[in-house]
């Protein structure tokens, strides 16, 4: 178990000090000026230079990096061209409302996804199955950010149920939860149907119908418990797509999260802050992965005592 | 019936893009009169904030659309092939290093790094093409390696070698051609996800400029006015709906036919 723990850190952590590299990379290599951008074309030659000065833009990019680096292991994040503060103050603001819109869209998409899942595999090829899985591709099909305008058209602005953006109480929850949940529900929907129906080919399953479960029972308790894990993997994979969404879902709702922050930093050429967010969420998309798999094995002695410790 | 259905929606779409510009459309212009006017008998999907036809404009997007969707397609899959059968084939060192690269690459979600290489470079369809390449290769790229390293071992790639065949020529002829169908398979999802990604990128400002058309774009402009015109979102999203619809069914079709199990489907 320490073994497998270790090696999976390991390769966590050259995975994260790789993403941090990218993100760095990408930001500075790219075709485009960041001084150019932030000034405009027409702006002089001096204060081209000025702004590069400050910020540190005219040393070498190994320089950048080293200092980037080592800022990082300080958890100093730089400061923001825009606010002019300290990025970490102003993504410690921001992350509660970013987890709160995840987790609760978390929610969702598992009270749908389940049920949907379970009734397509149990009905397989009936028009049960067609129905769920019809829903599934619909789901995936619908982009967020159409999704979102079409729920605050029909129950904001015709129905007047939820508040139409912001942040303010569990009514101005739901529809970014629903818009970011349902896309995740479509794809996890499919998931659970063809885990659960590897995991009914099973000879327990067989063995439990055989001793005279009641068909609830021998789905419940032998057929999902065990169809569980490897969708709560696929789960952890899926996270990366849900935090994606949330960019734009939170920009739809105006809900004051770190995805919010990194467009309007985008918008506002505030570079150190669009680096940052864009490391928070790949960072915690990694340790979430991490997490997942450790749980994993420690449930699942196949994996921690298996010799293929990938 | 989807079976009919899916295609035709998709024919009809590319027929439209490919032959938009000859098509009596006025999609660029502006008609005070008939600002947010709804949906009626001289424009079936009405006008928007700025009196022009929203189906014009809708069969100008899709241009949009569809060139964006095909670039980003061809690219990512050319690159990502390339490396991931190199990587699997050479193996060794540098089959390390392209994992470790893949990893780092998974590791962020590809939306969020797409959105914000388009916002560094500026918007522009070229920028938006390069952006969502850069995302893209990698699905090629782990699927291209995974096939790989269960064919070289295969009889025939040994003989090829045995007889002194050049590496790239293996490569070409040997193995990339017995991995084509799960390719196509995942580039036909590949396509769908595109034309997401560049209407989602245009949604924030960050694709095509106006006058362009683009769908994300028109959808962006239609949340201002959904009180009063809500055809302006509803049209739109529509139609990236049914393309993306189709293209997902097409897809499955396409991967029932040539029998590809087991996809990789995440990110």
């Amino acid at each position: 178990m320490l073994n497998y723990l270790l090696s999976r850190f390991f390769s966590a952590l050259i995975v994260i000090l790789g993403v941090t590299c990218l993100v760095f990379f990408l930001i500075h290599l790219v075709p485009g000026d960041p001084v150019e951008m932030m000034l405009g074309e027409s702006a002089q030659a001096a204060d081209r230079e000025a702004l590069r000065e400050a910020l540190g833009l005219n040393l070498p990019v190994t320089t950048q990096l080293y200092n980037y680096l080592s800022g990082l292991l300080r958890l100093d994040l730089g400061t923001s061209l825009h606010y002019q503060r300290d990025i970490g103050e102003i993504l410690a603001e921001r992350i509660p409302a970013t987890v709160e819109l995840a987790l609760s869209s978390l929610i969702v998409a598992i009270v749908i996804a389940f049920p949907l899942g379970a009734i397509a595999a149990v009905r397989k090829d009936t028009w049960w199955d067609d129905v769920a899985m019809g829903f599934s591709l619909v789901g995936v099909s619908i982009p967020n950010f159409w999704m979102g305008p079409i729920l605050i058209l029909v129950f904001s602005l015709w129905a007047g149920w939820f508040p139409v953006s912001g942040r303010e109480g569990f009514a101005s929850l739901v529809l970014p939860a629903l818009t970011l949940g349902t896309a995740m529900a479509a794809i996890l929907a499919r998931m659970v149907r063809s885990t659960l129906l590897e995991v009914l080919n099973e000879d327990y399953i067989r063995t439990a119908r055989a001793k005279g479960l009641n068909e609830f029972q021998v789905i419940k308790n032998h057929g999902m418990r065990n169809a569980l894990l490897p969708v709560i993997t696929l789960l952890g994979l899926q996270l990366g797509t849900l935090l994606g969404g949330a960019v734009i879902t939170e920009t739809v709702f105006s809900w004051p999260g770190v995805g919010q922050l990194t467009i309007d930093a985008i918008q506002r050429r505030d570079y150190p802050v669009v680096q940052a967010c864009v490391l928070l969420i790949s960072l915690s998309y990694v340790v979430v992965n991490v997490l997942t798999d450790v749980v994993y094995a420690a449930i699942d002695p196949r994996i921690r005592l298996g010799d293929e410790s990938a | 019936m989807s079976r009919i259905i899916a295609p035709i929606i998709l024919l009809l779409w590319v027929v439209l893009a490919l032959f938009g510009p000859w098509l009596p459309l006025n999609p660029d212009i502006v008609n005070l009169q008939k600002i947010l006017h709804t949906p009626a008998s001289e424009a079936w999907l009405g006008y928007d904030d700025l009196g022009r036809p929203v189906w014009d404009r809708l069969v100008m997007g899709a241009r949009t659309s569809f060139l964006v969707a095909i670039w980003v397609m061809l690219i990512s899959l050319f690159i990502g092939t390339f490396i991931g059968t190199m990587s699997a084939y050479v193996g060794g060192k540098f089959d390390l290093v392209v994992v470790r690269v893949i990893d780092v690459f998974l590791a962020v979600p590809g939306i969020l790094l797409a959105i914000a290489l388009a916002g560094i470079m500026g918007p522009g369809i070229e920028n938006v093409v390069f952006a969502l390449s850069i995302v893209g290769w990698v699905g090629y790229a782990r699927l291209a390696r995974a096939q790989v390293l269960t064919l070289k071992h295969r009889d025939h790639v040994q003989a090829a070698i045995a007889l002194g065949t050049r590496p790239l020529r293996i490569m070409l002829r040997h193995l990339i051609p017995l991995i084509s169908a799960p390719l196509i398979v995942e580039a036909t999802f590949g396509i769908a996800g595109a034309v997401i990604a560049e209407a989602g990128l245009s949604f924030l400002g960050l694709g095509v400029q106006p006058p362009e058309a683009s769908w994300g774009s028109m959808i962006k402009d239609g949340t201002r006015y959904m009180l009063m015109a809500p055809h302006m979102v509803i049209a739109p999203g529509m139609a990236i709906m049914l393309v993306v619809l189709a293209v997902n069914l097409l897809g499955d079709r396409l991967r029932d036919v040539l029998d590809v199990r087991g996809r990789a489907r995440e990110n």
